[in-house]
């Protein structure tokens, strides 16, 4: 091709490499993106798709390959140096200092000179106009809600002067109205020029906001399609490398009976906010409670709060009509009630990070044991057990579980629990960050708990997931229910309604 | 006590309070940028060595300052190459640096004493001058007011621009924002293009390097300019304790070092026919240190925390 005819694009990769130790994160990864488009970056868990990009922003540097921006060979090698090339990236966990103001936050790292908060607040307004967006500029962070922290993440790299933007994940913890929101804002910057790569496992957001779709697959750059030739299953194929059923079963159980009750709970978090107030729901053995919420709407503290982690302040949680509240949590584990969360940080709660599978499973059963000394024999069968029934990935029973990756290490938890044999299981994200295989093997062993009889409480993140998944959805809006519907019947719309706290009149309530 | 005893013990309360103030400025300056150093005892100890001896050999109150600021940042270069660029441990570093640098000084001035060969080392006459309380003419004889404001040796003055310096600094500049962010999220910061490393080292020696001048007070004021080993006897730890008193606010510090001050003055001032024993006034600074702590921990706000990211080492490519 003649030099002048090659379309000049905004940013160009060409055979990008980087490996972390003997991993292979990146493998001669090619992708571009023109002026004016929006690409989408699909892929699952470890495909390389975040290392990429940090290394577009900085935060990497690439052990082979060039970066071309606007047809030249641009060297990045801080998040400095992005900037200058006009790219910003908007990170999944967002960057930002929480006890500055949203203008403090914007300006940070520029290089002008401190302007007054009245002059800070024109040019923040200037370009909040030009893109439709709306912030608060002396808000501090630490009080803002996540769509109003993305919307400064935003704000942060406009002020700069991006041309190019890189989204990691932006909609994974936005209300379906936000992510609306959202994408309107991001079709306007597309509009007036600008180069938009979003990062997403959601596949009905990549068919509605981009014009094309790279699909990664373990660190390699598979192929790039257009997106209006594209359906569901053609990118799902694409990403796992095989053609995959999207459907979640929803088994039908009959024998359904009441096993535990909250009634009237009001509990504070650790940190004296309140937790969940006035909450009264019931759950039946052989039915999936799904938990639908913002994040931070008061699912850790009920959660806590029935394992007996956090104090109850009032009301009742009645388990086989027998009160449970004041029970330690071990009195209330021995009842039958199992809990697993997976907190953000993925190794926070449940498991040791520095400690073997074996030693993981002893945390449970230990106590069980007659006199001073552990048995390690039963915990050691029990994990090889694990190994081969949830295939799970470990170079050994004794490797400890941080060195494992997200998936394994969530099978690793729910396992253990589901081992336990437990007739209320209460799961927390088992599915935050997992790819679309791994996921849907954590919704079968849900489902096959369901089918022993067991009442599964799933807080769950994806509105998608929550709706085929669960019988019924219970929605919480700052610690208190705006509804418990039927999943068969509601909508994706009107589970955001309720989570933001919007009316509930024409929703499907539960009788 | 009479009115006159009360002005007396106000000013001595604020001398006393000095070298606990630059402990506490030295320390803020350290954890606004993320690190926690528990090595501000020794780098005070460091600092009153090298200050005492710039003074003994050059007969310069400045360049024995200027030594003792010096010394205490190169100290404090130490634990940063550690912690910043090593990832150390920052509390084991920071309590290897406190006995490192104490049984330095100590082992330093007893080499000294024994190679210069002399009963005691103290420092020559025409430094002790210079060190004294200054005598504005005027302005120094107005009753009350001016041994109130206009009594004291160069190390309070010193102190108390230091601190209001640095308010400004924190609170005022840019580059004060830019490095509240760093101790607050470094990764934030190092998004937002601002050189993390860079500023670390920088506030890190800054804060050893004050921390040195209280080190040289306390060999030059409290001892009289006479070295002793152990010269700084504690004054460090309490500087710890008052950061969290002052909520790492330059301008609280100034109050809350008084405060310590005076109670460290109080058993020169309380009759002694009130008969309470000498012993309850030295642990006066301690218990209240103490309560100070408990009620840090219980009052729990987001605005006047300590920097969220402090004690974490920031290491960029981590996963």
């Amino acid at each position: 091709m003649e030099k002048g005819k090659e379309p000049v694009y905004a940013i160009e990769c060409k055979g990008i490499t980087k490996t972390f130790g003997s991993v292979v994160a990146n493998d001669h990864i090619d992708l571009n993106v023109k002026q004016g488009e929006i690409l989408a970056l699909l892929g699952e868990n470890g495909s390389g798709k975040t290392t990429l990009m940090n290394m577009l922003s900085g935060i990497y540097h690439p052990d082979e390959g060039s970066i071309f921006v606007k047809g030249e060979e641009a060297l990045i090698n801080s998040p400095t140096d992005a900037t200058s090339f006009g790219i910003g990236m908007i990170h999944q966990h967002f960057k930002l200092v929480e006890v500055f103001t949203a203008a403090q936050n914007i300006v940070l790292g520029t290089k002008e000179k401190l302007e007054s908060p009245k002059v800070m607040k024109e040019k923040i307004d200037a370009i909040c106009n030009k893109f439709g967006l709306e912030v608060d500029s002396d808000k501090k962070v630490y009080d803002m809600s996540v769509s109003e922290k993305q919307t400064v993440e935003i704000l942060k790299v406009l002020y700069r002067g991006a041309r190019i933007l890189i989204l990691d994940e932006p909609t994974a913890v936005l209300t379906p109205q936000e992510t609306e929101k959202l994408f309107a804002i991001l079709r306007k910057m597309k509009e007036q020029g600008n180069a938009v790569i979003i990062i997403t496992h959601k596949l009905n957001e990549v068919l509605e906001i981009s014009d094309r779709v790279t699909i990664l697959r373990k660190g390699q750059s598979i192929e790039t399609v257009v997106t209006a030739e594209c359906d569901v299953n053609s990118l799902t194929e694409l990403m796992v490398g095989r053609a995959v059923s999207l459907e979640i079963d929803r088994p039908e159980v009959e024998k359904k009976e009441a096993i535990l009750k909250c009634v009237d709970l009001t509990i504070d978090s650790s940190d004296g906010t309140r937790g969940i107030e006035d909450v009264s729901f019931e759950i039946r053995t052989g039915e999936i409670l799904g938990i639908a919420g913002v994040a931070g709407s008061g699912q850790k503290e009920l959660c806590e709060g029935i394992a007996g982690l956090l104090k109850v302040k009032q009301g009742a949680i009645l388990y086989n009509k027998e009160n449970i509240v004041g029970k330690t949590p071990l009195e209330i584990i021995s009842l039958g009630i199992s809990m697993s969360f997976v907190p953000e940080d993925r190794l926070g709660m449940g498991l040791v990070a520095s400690m073997g599978m074996t030693d993981n499973m002893l945390l449970k059963s230990y106590k069980k044991g007659k006199g001073p000394f552990i048995r390690r024999k039963p915990a050691k069968k029990l994990a090889s057990e694990l190994i081969k029934k949830l295939s799970i990935v470990t170079p050994g029973i004794e490797t400890p579980v941080r060195l494992m990756s997200g998936g394994n290490v969530q099978k690793v938890l729910l396992g253990r629990e589901i081992e336990s044999s437990p007739n209320v299981l209460i799961t927390a994200y088992p599915v935050r960050g997992l790819d679309i295989n791994s996921s849907y093997m954590i919704y079968n062993l849900l489902n096959e708990q369901k089918k022993k009889n067991v009442a599964v409480i799933y807080v769950g993140e994806d509105l998608d997931v929550l709706l085929e998944l669960c019988d019924n959805i219970m929605v919480l809006c700052h610690g208190k229910i705006t509804g418990i519907v039927n999943a068969k019947k509601a909508t994706k719309e009107e589970l955001g309604i309720l989570m933001t706290g919007g009316s509930t009149k024409g929703v499907t309530k539960v009788e | 006590m009479d009115f006159g005893m009360i002005i007396a013990f106000i000013a001595a309360s604020i001398t006393s309070g000095t070298p606990i103030l630059f402990g506490t400025l030295g320390e803020i300056v350290t954890e606004k940028v993320g690190h926690l150093n528990l090595g501000v005892e020794g780098m005070m100890a460091i600092g009153a060595f090298a200050g005492f001896m710039a003074g003994y050999t050059t007969d310069s109150f400045l360049i024995a300052i200027l030594v003792a600021f010096a010394a205490g940042a190169l100290a404090a270069l130490i634990y940063g190459i550690l912690t910043i660029t090593f990832m150390a441990n920052q509390n084991v570093t920071g309590l290897t640096l406190t006995i490192f640098g104490v049984g330095l000084a100590n082992f330093c001035g007893h080499f000294a004493r024994k190679t210069l060969e002399v009963e005691s080392l103290k420092l020559p006459e025409k430094i002790t001058d210079q060190m004294r309380a200054i005598n504005i003419p005027g302005l120094s004889d107005i009753p009350v007011i001016g041994p109130l404001l206009f009594s004291y040796n160069p190390f309070v003055y010193l102190g108390i621009i230091t601190a209001i310096l640095l308010a400004f600094y924190f609170n005022r500049t840019k580059r004060g924002l830019n490095v509240r962010a760093i101790g607050e999220n470094p990764a934030a910061a190092d998004a937002a293009g601002i050189k993390v490393t860079k500023w670390k080292y920088i506030n890190v020696c800054l804060g050893g390097g004050i921390c040195g001048i209280g080190g040289a007070f306390t060999i030059m004021i409290i001892n009289k300019g006479v070295w002793i080993s152990d010269c700084v006897n504690g004054l460090g730890w309490i500087s710890v304790a008052l950061v969290i008193f002052a909520s790492w606010n330059p301008k609280k510090a100034i109050f809350g070092s008084f405060i310590f001050g005076a109670l460290r003055q109080l058993k020169y001032y309380v009759p002694s026919s009130i008969g309470i024993p000498g012993a309850i006034y030295d642990m006066l600074p301690y218990i209240i240190t103490t309560i100070v702590l408990i009620m840090a921990s219980v009052r729990n706000s987001k605005k006047n925390a300590q920097p969220a990211s402090c004690g974490v080492n920031y290491f960029r490519e981590e996963r």
